[in-house]
Order: C-alpha cells, then sequence, then structure tokens
C-alpha cells in the first residue's frame, strides 16, 4: 500500500512540505501525491527528485494530477 | 502528458529572468522612473492614485505594465490549459496581508522587484530592503514550518476567475476613453500627475506589451521573487532564486550600457536613506509576502489564471496604497512619513498574530 498525500487547493509551498514532510518519514516505498495545479505538480516533483526519489509516474484525473513517487 | 514546460526548467527561468532585467532597465530609458521600470508596488499605487483612492499628486497614473501583468498571464494560462478559476482560502486574511505588504513596500519605497532594479541601478539603500525582505521571508518560513496554512481553495465558476482579468480591462478601457490631456491634473475620471513619479512613463503601448510579455512569460516559469528566498531558506532549492538573480544582473549590464547605473546612498531616485525602515518596511513586506505565498507579482500572475484569493491580496495592496498615502504612512526622497514608523510596527503585529493563529489542526 502506498501512502498517500493530499495536497489539493493548497498553494505552494505547502505540497512541497507535506511531501518532503511524508518521504522523510517512509524513507522508502510508494507515496501517491494529488495536487491540482500545474505549478504544485511541478514543484512536488523537482522536489521528491532533489531528495532521491524517483518520480514514477504523473496522471492526470481530470482537473488534478496523482503523482506517484518511489524509492527502493 | 503534455508538452514539458521548458520555461520552469532552470534556464528557462533564467532566460525569463534576463529578459525581465532587460525591459525594466528599457522601460527606464522609455520613461519610466529612476531604478522603476518594473514595479508591482509603485504602479499599483499610481493606479490608486489616478482613480482617486490617494490624492498624493505626484503617484497618479493607470500603469499599463500591472494590466499588461495580469492578462499575459490569462493568455498563457488560457493557451496552456491551466486556467483554474480557484478561491475560498482566506480572502480576508490576504486582503490585510496585502494591504500592509504595500504599507511596508511604501516605506521603503519600492516592491521586491524595484528592489533588485534599485541595486542593479546603484542604489546602496536596496542592499538594506533586500536584506529585511529576507529577514522578514525568513519568518514567515519559521510559520510555515509550524503549519501556518490559509487553508484550501475551492474549485469556482469560470467568471470568477475572470474578474481580475476583466477589472484590468476596465482599467485599461478608462485609460484609453480618458486618456491624458496635456497639462490637466485630471480627464474625465481619471487623476493624473503632473510631475513627480506618476507623469514619468513610457508610452502606453510599449507598456502594455512588454507587461502582456512578462505576464504571459512569468506565467509559465512561476517567476516569484519571494519564493525565490522562501525556496532557498526552507529546501536549499535555487531553483526561483536564479530567476532572481538573472534580472538584476541583466538590468546591470543594460544600465551599465545605457548610462543608468549610478552608485551611491544618497540622492538615489525615488529612495530614501534611513536603513532601518528600509530595513523594516521591507521586513513587514517579506513577511506578509510569504504568509500570502507570493510577492505582489506573482499575484498579479496568480489573479490570470483564475486564483480569485491572490486577485483579492492584489485589492488589498490598492486599497493599502490609498491608506498609505491618505495617512501619511508612505516614505517620499525627504524620509519616512509621519506615521510610517507606526503603521510598520503595527503591520509587523499583524502579521504575526496571523503566523500564530492560522494553523493546522495538530493531527
Amino acid at each position: 500500500m502506498s501512502t498517500q498525500v493530499d495536497a489539493r487547493g493548497l498553494s505552494c509551498p505547502q505540497p512541497v512540505l507535506m511531501t518532503i514532510d511524508t518521504i522523510k518519514g517512509e524513507k522508502t516505498g510508494e507515496v501517491e501525491i494529488l495536487v491540482d495545479t500545474e505549478t504544485s505538480k511541478e514543484n512536488v516533483s523537482r522536489a521528491a527528485a532533489n531528495q532521491g526519489w524517483e518520480v514514477a509516474d504523473v496522471a492526470e484525473e481530470g482537473d488534478e494530477y496523482r503523482i506517484t513517487i518511489r524509492r527502493e | 502528458m503534455k508538452v514539458r514546460n521548458v520555461f520552469a526548467t532552470r534556464w528557462g527561468i533564467i532566460g525569463v529572468g534576463v529578459l525581465i532585467g532587460i525591459l525594466a532597465a528599457l522601460l527606464q530609458k522609455l520613461g519610466n522612473p529612476g531604478n522603476m521600470g518594473i514595479c508591482v508596488a509603485c504602479f499599483e499605487r499610481d493606479i490608486a492614485g489616478a482613480l482617486g483612492l490617494h490624492r498624493a499628486a505626484v503617484v497618479q497614473y493607470i500603469r499599463p505594465e500591472i494590466i499588461g501583468f495580469v492578462l499575459g498571464s490569462l493568455v498563457a494560462a488560457y493557451l496552456f490549459k491551466e486556467f483554474r478559476p480557484r478561491l475560498g482560502s482566506a480572502p480576508i486574511v490576504r486582503f490585510v496581508l496585502g494591504a500592509f505588504a504595500m504599507i511596508g513596500a511604501l516605506v521603503f519605497l519600492g516592491c521586491p522587484w524595484r528592489a533588485a532594479l534599485r541595486l542593479a541601478g546603484g542604489d546602496g539603500n536596496a542592499i538594506l530592503g533586500i536584506l529585511g525582505l529576507i529577514f522578514g521571508i525568513w519568518i514567515g518560513t519559521l510559520f510555515l514550518k509550524k503549519g501556518y496554512t490559509l487553508g484550501r481553495t475551492q474549485p469556482a465558476r469560470t467568471a470568477a476567475g475572470w474578474v481580475m482579468p476583466l477589472m484590468m480591462v476596465g482599467l485599461l478601457a478608462l485609460l484609453i476613453i480618458f486618456s491624458q490631456v496635456e497639462g490637466q491634473a485630471k480627464s474625465g475620471v481619471l487623476f493624473y500627475s503632473l510631475k513627480g513619479p506618476g507623469a514619468m512613463h513610457a508610452p502606453l503601448l510599449i507598456s502594455l506589451v512588454i507587461g502582456l510579455a512578462v505576464g504571459f512569460l512569468a506565467q509559465r516559469s512561476r517567476f516569484c521573487t519571494m519564493g525565490a528566498a522562501r525556496d532557498f531558506v526552507l529546501f536549499r532549492q535555487a531553483h526561483l532564486l536564479s530567476g532572481v538573480i538573472a534580472p538584476i544582473a541583466a538590468a546591470f549590464v543594460t544600465n551599465l550600457i545605457l548610462g543608468q547605473f549610478h552608485p551611491g546612498f544618497a540622492g538615489q531616485p525615488v529612495a530614501h536613506t534611513m536603513h532601518v525602515w528600509n530595513f523594516a518596511g521591507m521586513g513587514l513586506a517579506g513577511l506578509a509576502f510569504a504568509l500570502a505565498g507570493g510577492c505582489p507579482g506573482r499575484q498579479l500572475f496568480l489573479s490570470g489564471e483564475g486564483d480569485g484569493d491572490a486577485a483579492v491580496f492584489v485589492l488589498g495592496m490598492i486599497v493599502g496604497a490609498g491608506f498609505a498615502h491618505n495617512f501619511g504612512l508612505a516614505s517620499s526622497p525627504k524620509g519616512v512619513g509621519p506615521y510610517g514608523i507606526t503603521a510598520v510596527i503595527t503591520g509587523i503585529v499583524v502579521c504575526l498574530l496571523i503566523g500564530f493563529t492560522m494553523r493546522k489542526r495538530i493531527a
């Protein structure tokens, strides 16, 4: 099961802060982040990559994005 | 997936920053006030003056650059399917933050954009302003780390996202219908400055086109002068920071070429040398921008892509400018206004209260 972070409706830097807080707790595994702006999508993906996590998938669902990040 | 957004890459945002720096310095050559090619706070203050929300005779003009910023961003947002009407994240708090951000900026005499341009023009007082700005943003990051949030937005009707862009169209219509009459301080409903910074402006069409271009590019690149310092402090991420250093360098070089670089502290255009209040004014502005999630430029670009909360912040800034001049809070080249110091202290107290009280429930 992957951990989920719901950052919809929040503006930066909060989606990034929430993502970083979560992956610091998880260390490895899979985390799904929900965001609803293109900017948040870019920022979360950039921050996850900086933390050494792989951006495995970005799925567009209506007006939202589901970002899946992974680390072995 | 959509095409990759090249403007949001490291080189993309640096390219946008360089262009902003060059265009800003050129606007000064073409008529805008010294070291004020682009200043979001000053220009919104001039708009407040043109509408008669304050009656400081030297700062009244509907600045087409501001109109361009919002409409350029609107066009980019529509072209790239990023127009997302949304609102409902503590709008009244954002209004107050906008008002105090403006008051702080007018004690320093410029927003972060102008602080950068003042530095690029050789104005040493800008160093104090920039240090204050970084200090204010740093305080903001402490609140963010403690769970500060203004809450989630809700998706809204398309019409709601159009309110601010349409207001800008309205301002443009006023500017054209009641265009400036040589030597007259009033044309129809609009006030115009006959002297001072408000009387100095590049030709309307050039200002508008440059504003549109900057609005378009800044929407694509997410250019934000507050985010630059915030992200570096919070995440050691230099992405936005590189986008803000670029225009300083570009404006500096352009100023050298155009003979607009004059290093020093005293006698700088639209500036004063009261170091403590340059620092504190910008400190207040920086804190307010950090708590509201964007610099004054970014708030305009967000308004253009349908963010109704950012639009409320912009209105807060315009109203704040009215108070700043009506109450004698704004500085002048002679120094701070009679009640400027009181206003800065009040603003800092209000922002700290907002920071301490607007928090996530403890999970």
